[in-house]
């Protein structure tokens, strides 16, 4: 049985429904990432289970009751905000022990569990600091370890690191991921940062105008995408048209070559065309077998980026990018150029949809 | 640029002396209390008059009580309109702007219509109802001061982020109020009650017209019966309100967490 259920939730502003009959099961444990662009819903759902919103419908349940009816602070749900929202007349110390306090803890009792978060987050000694004399990346540790103090049934981070730099951000995420693991706490962590939602989750779920477009663990999402817009979100896609031809073999063409993308179920009609996407770095400028997929195209541009050059290239009406190493001794392709692009039938994805 | 810098500085010298001229001959007229020579007999003889001490220190008292009742009104106000009506936020500013237009005769007259002894609630038939009603004419008169400095103590907040986190720990309404919001506005809450502490030490209408013996109508009865004395009140009044002045400048300045990145 799963440990949060969310069935049916939809929520209204006026006359905008901002969520649309979401479905989300979660296991104990488990570190799920709701991703998706600004205003698709997914701080919202996340603020319905904190408490914060009221659901317009449907039902939220930990262990298998139901948690509506209870206010914010009775749920022992734990947040961690974007602006760390840390206390800022409290030293460190008693921003960690502020729950506990609440629960009527003895002084003893909250002495030790502050000393043991703040071990856990690397800042045993800065117990006695004021907020303002940290750094964002230690303020936010300070506010992770805040909302774990109070054991909650469930810790909710709500864009935690977009406020800091890029590179205490890939740190960060790894020590709540660490954190997370140790402790075996069920986290809905929210991002608009697939980078982040794909490297820390165990599941991802996108979401766009409200509704969960697709739930998966991170290489389902990326590598198979259920639908468009799971697949331009989530990486770089290139789109690529091509006319059904053979529906029973799943056969397309593309210019002049066919390909089978068998056993993909085609619902189009023969004759009509549909979007292949195929990803950046599943392209090549040379052949791997004779079993790829030929295009040709014209060099528009070319992107250095050390071990990587990202070449876009026009092929018939569209832009297609791909990734190829960069080899020491051989010069990139000149701007005009045209250039021959492999890729492999099994790394298209039909996008129909 | 040296010629802005010059008539600023003109203007600057222009306004304190128009400020200042008047205070100073004030200052010197209540040091001529003994002929042919300065001294501050005028003072010695105010702070003597036990009607000094009574007046004032019932001032005071009512000064302490108007802030307290002053606080309790407008922080949880003024919190609640910031995180839960903030388009309420114009009609609210708008009816604490009403005691700087309404006159204070007026608001007092109207007072002592609605509450005299032959309304439903007599409070001018007692001296504690009498008290009572002018704590909260001078509540309404600090109003706009105590209003704005809260709000402008909030503003430099995230209320809203800073409440839902004390309530995903558990804090109900009361905690979050008194142990994150209310520390978190002391300084400007400071600034407020300074500020209604000076305005009721010299109030002058609500005192007289309820017949209180306040600071405000022995000012004014003194004014009228001394040559000296009235000049070496106005000067201490004046140091009165500078001194709270000074101390809004000196809590903002040395408050701990003033400079907190939020």
């Amino acid at each position: 049985m799963s440990y949060l259920q969310i069935h049916n939730l939809a929520k209204n502003f006026g006359a905008t429904q901002v969520v649309k009959s979401f479905d989300l099961d979660i296991a104990k444990g488990e570190f799920v990432s709701f991703l998706g662009p600004s205003g698709c819903g997914k701080t919202t759902v996340l603020r319905m289970i904190a408490g914060f919103e009221t659901p317009s419908s449907g039902s939220i349940t930990i262990e298998g009751k139901d948690i509506l009816p209870l206010r914010a602070s009775q749920r022992n749900i734990g947040l961690v905000f974007q602006s760390y929202a840390l206390f800022p007349n409290m030293t460190v110390a008693k921003n960690v022990g502020f729950g506990l306090k609440i629960a009527g803890q003895s002084p003893d009792r909250i002495e030790a569990r502050v000393t043991e978060m703040l071990k856990l987050i690397g800042l045993g000694d800065k117990g006695d600091r004021y907020p303002f004399e940290l750094s964002g990346g230690q303020q936010q540790r300070v506010a992770l370890a805040r909302a774990l103090a109070v054991q909650p049934r469930v810790l909710l981070l709500d864009e935690p690191l977009s406020a800091l730099d890029a590179k205490i951000r890939v740190s960060l995420r790894r020590e709540i991921r660490e954190i997370q693991r140790s402790l075996g706490i069920t986290t809905i962590f929210v991002t608009h940062d697939q980078e982040e939602a794909l490297s820390i989750s165990d599941r991802v779920v996108v979401m766009n105008g409200g509704i969960a477009e697709q739930v998966g663990a991170p290489h389902e999402i990326y590598n198979r995408p259920k639908t468009k817009f799971v697949a331009n979100f989530v990486g770089t896609l290139n789109s690529i048209p091509a006319r059904v031809l053979d529906r029973s073999t799943s056969t397309f063409q593309i210019g002049s070559q066919n390909l089978s993308l068998a056993p993909a179920v085609v619902t189009s009609k023969i004759g009509n065309t549909v979007n292949l996407a195929i990803r950046p770095e599943s392209m090549r400028l040379n052949a791997r077998n004779g079993n790829d997929v030929v295009v040709s195209g014209t060099i528009e541009e070319v992107q250095f980026l050390g071990s990587v050059l990202r070449l876009r290239t026009r092929v018939m009406d569209s832009v297609v990018s791909l990734d190829t190493f960069n080899h020491p001794n051989v010069p990139p392709p000149s701007l005009g150029e045209v250039v021959a692009i492999h890729f492999s039938p099994r790394d298209v994805i039909l996008l129909e949809g | 640029m040296k010629a802005v810098k010059f008539w600023s500085w003109l203007a600057y010298a222009v306004g304190a002396f128009y400020f200042l001229l008047p205070l100073a001959a004030t200052f010197e007229f209540s040091l001529r209390a003994r002929r042919g020579t300065y001294s501050f007999d005028a003072y010695q003889v105010v702070l003597a008059d036990p009607q000094f001490r009574e007046t004032f220190a019932f001032s005071f008292a009512a000064a302490i009580v108007t802030i307290i009742v002053g606080t309790f009104i407008v922080v949880p106000t003024a919190y609640w309109v910031r995180l839960r009506l903030p388009q309420a936020r114009s009609v609210v500013e708008f009816i604490t702007l009403l005691p700087l237009i309404i006159p204070a005769i007026v608001i007092v007259f109207g007072h002592i219509r609605m509450f005299n002894t032959s309304s439903y609630l007599p409070l001018t038939g007692s001296t504690m109802g009498t008290n009572v009603l002018l704590i909260c004419g001078y509540a309404v008169l600090s109003l706009p001061y105590m209003y704005r400095a809260v709000d402008t103590g909030l503003r430099t907040i995230d209320v809203r982020t800073l409440t839902e986190a004390a309530q995903s720990l558990g804090g109900g309404w009361f905690t979050v109020l008194g142990r994150v919001i209310f520390p978190n506005v002391f300084v400007a809450i400071l600034s407020g009650a300074f500020l209604t502490f000076a305005i009721v030490i010299g109030e002058y209408v609500f005192a007289a017209l309820l017949n209180r013996p306040a600071f405000g109508p022995y000012m004014v009865w003194m004014g009228g019966n001394r040559a000296y004395e009235p000049a070496a009140l106005a000067v201490m009044a004046f140091a009165i309100t500078w001194g709270c002045m000074a101390l809004i400048q000196m809590a903002t300045r040395f408050s701990k967490y003033n400079k907190v990145v939020r």
